[in-house]
């Protein structure tokens, strides 16, 4: 755990950096923790599949998974991987303010 | 009469079968337990086929061997499942009412999730072990394969068994030298993961393992299709590896049957209380082994730890009484490492695999995370444990909780 300051407020991180409470979010954040993650503009769509995250997140208790986004047509997977390089499940939980996603043994 | 139906007779059907029959009151209760197949794989053996160690023969028994007398046992494919009005349709037209239900319909491949993998090359230069008609055409190609590239990838988490990848490369690099062209073969371990395992601990062990058997790796690869033509298998960011063999894990995935029911996710793995094992919707339907969307492993010896606590669970539900056992995500695997030698690892839910001891009473201790020729006879051993005492529901000399004994943090 560890505070730091971010878009004008103080936010408290977890071990993996991912927010520690999720509910602390607001855009203005999102935007920092992206250029963190190398995303310099937080598009529209960027902010529409952010968004979405944090749904599935409210109602269900975790971020949904890729093929999950695929499927029900909210963003195909190649279009995901160009918004957000490089591990896009794992960024855009990030950038949502959520949990680090649970990696499955 | 009640009705208890178990839907699957594979690994954990079987084992809760077993487990049931003899304590269900015959005069109250009747059991019904249904699968498509006539034949029982024992799973963890298909892995060893391709470098000559089992032959298909060594892997199968009939399933009405593992009956027992006294319960109904149908052969068919199940239809659909109807949760909301407690029955069941079987393809044979069939329709089975039930007071509980046990859902154990297992995980299987689909490599036509993958664009371009279930295509020309389907088993022809591009092989899965993860069936039987997989691992056998694979073992007909090695016998004649005379070097190259030979590249095994991962498509999606989770999978079953999740160390067999893994396994499938140590022991390839041993069958090679064994053979005299591992000097002609690369191999490169292709995974999505961002190292060779999940957890950090067993990942650096065995991470250093591929190294030392000269093992490319090649970590946080997601594949979005296989070039055939060109045999080179690209990602969804466009990085392309070239294979001359490709041996493929494809997306692991539960029954069609799940997703014509509408009980699954996107995976068609059903949600499930991961500590009782209590579906998530239906309080009279029960999920076990492969199936659940839990976050542990898909093992046999997780099926096995499950099928303890469901035991008591599933009976407490009958009574009427609240769910008290609860399911840690226990996991126990060996490991072959080749060359005669295996690995243990021991974990659950909230306690990643760590060094030490594993202490089993009669024949332990054995070594955890390292190797050892001691971890490759407890792999040997556990097929004669699996058709023995496993299926047959007898109590294991292994606690189905995780123990701290021994272990190193
Ligand atoms: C290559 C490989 C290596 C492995 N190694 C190990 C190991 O070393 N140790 C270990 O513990 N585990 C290992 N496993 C995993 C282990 O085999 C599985 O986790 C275990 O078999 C799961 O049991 P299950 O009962 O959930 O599923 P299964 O045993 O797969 O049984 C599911 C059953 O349901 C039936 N079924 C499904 N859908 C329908 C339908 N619509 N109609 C009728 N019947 C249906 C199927 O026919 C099948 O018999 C390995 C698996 C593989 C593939």
């Amino acid at each position: 755990m560890a505070s730091r300051e971010i878009a004008g407020v103080t936010v408290e991180f977890d071990d993996d950096n991912f927010m520690a409470d999720h509910t602390a979010w607001n855009e203005a954040i999102a935007a920092e923790l992206a250029n963190e993650e190398g995303i310099e503009t937080l598009t529209d769509r960027h902010i529409e599949i952010v968004q979405y995250f944090r749904n599935e997140f409210e109602s269900i208790g975790t971020a949904p998974s890729i093929r999950k986004l695929n499927k029900s047509g909210v963003v195909p997977t190649k279009e995901l991987y160009q918004l957000f390089p490089g591990g896009p499940a794992k960024k855009a939980a990030r950038i949502a303010g959520l949990k680090k996603p649970q990696g499955c043994v | 009469m009640k009705k208890l139906v178990i839907l699957g007779a594979g690994t954990a059907g079987t084992m809760m079968l077993n487990k049931l029959e003899p304590v269900l009151d015959k005069d109250e209760w009747k059991i019904t337990i249904v699968d498509q197949f006539e034949t029982h794989y024992y799973q963890p053996g298909f892995l060893f086929i391709p470098f000559g160690i089992y032959t298909p023969k060594d892997v199968v028994k009939p399933k009405r061997d593992f009956f027992p007398t006294g319960i109904e046992a149908i052969q068919s494919r199940i239809e659909i499942i109807e949760p909301d009005k407690n029955q069941v349709k079987l393809e044979n037209g069939t329709v089975l009412n039930y007071d509980f239900l046990i859902v154990a319909t297992g995980s299987k491949i689909n490599p036509a999730e993958t664009e371009g993998m279930k295509e020309d090359m389907w088993r022809k230069n591009i092989f899965d072990f993860y069936t039987i008609e997989g691992t056998t055409a694979l073992s007909k190609f090695l016998k004649y394969w005379e070097g190259g590239k030979m590249v095994v990838n991962i498509a999606e988490m989770p999978i079953k068994c999740p160390v067999a990848p893994l396994e499938f490369v140590f022991l390839a690099d041993w069958w090679f030298t064994e053979q005299g062209i591992r000097d002609k073969v690369d191999i490169e371990f292709v995974t999505p993961l961002p190292g060779a395992f999940t957890k950090p601990k067993a990942s650096q062990v065995f991470g250093d393992f591929l190294d030392k058997k000269n093992i490319k790796l090649m970590p946080d690869f997601n594949i979005a299709r296989v070039d055939h033509e060109n045999n080179k298998i690209v990602s969804w960011e466009e990085t392309t590896v070239d294979y001359d063999l490709l041996v493929t894990i494809p997306t692991n995935m539960g029954d069609d049957v799940i997703e014509r029911s509408g009980m699954g996710d996107e995976l068609n793995f059903i949600p499930t209380n991961k500590q009782t094992l209590q579906s998530d919707k239906w309080e009279n339907v029960f999920v076990l082994g492969d199936a659940t969307n839990l976050p542990s492993s898909k093992a046999g010896s997780v099926a096995h730890f499950q099928a303890d606590i469901l035991f008591d669970n599933i009976q407490s539900a009958m009574d009427g009484r609240p769910l008290k056992a609860k399911y840690d995500g226990h996991a126990n695997c060996y490991i072959e490492s080749g060359f005669g030698k295996g690995i243990l690892i021991d974990f659950n839910y909230d306690t990643e695999p760590l060094p030490g001891k594993f202490p089993l009473p009669g024949v332990g201790p054995f070594s955890l995370l390292e190797e050892t020729k001691m971890n490759h006879y407890g792999k040997m051993m556990f097929r004669w444990m699996y058709w023995n005492l496993l299926l047959k529901g007898a109590e294991l000399p292994i606690e189905s909780e995780m123990l701290m004994a021994g272990k190193r943090a």
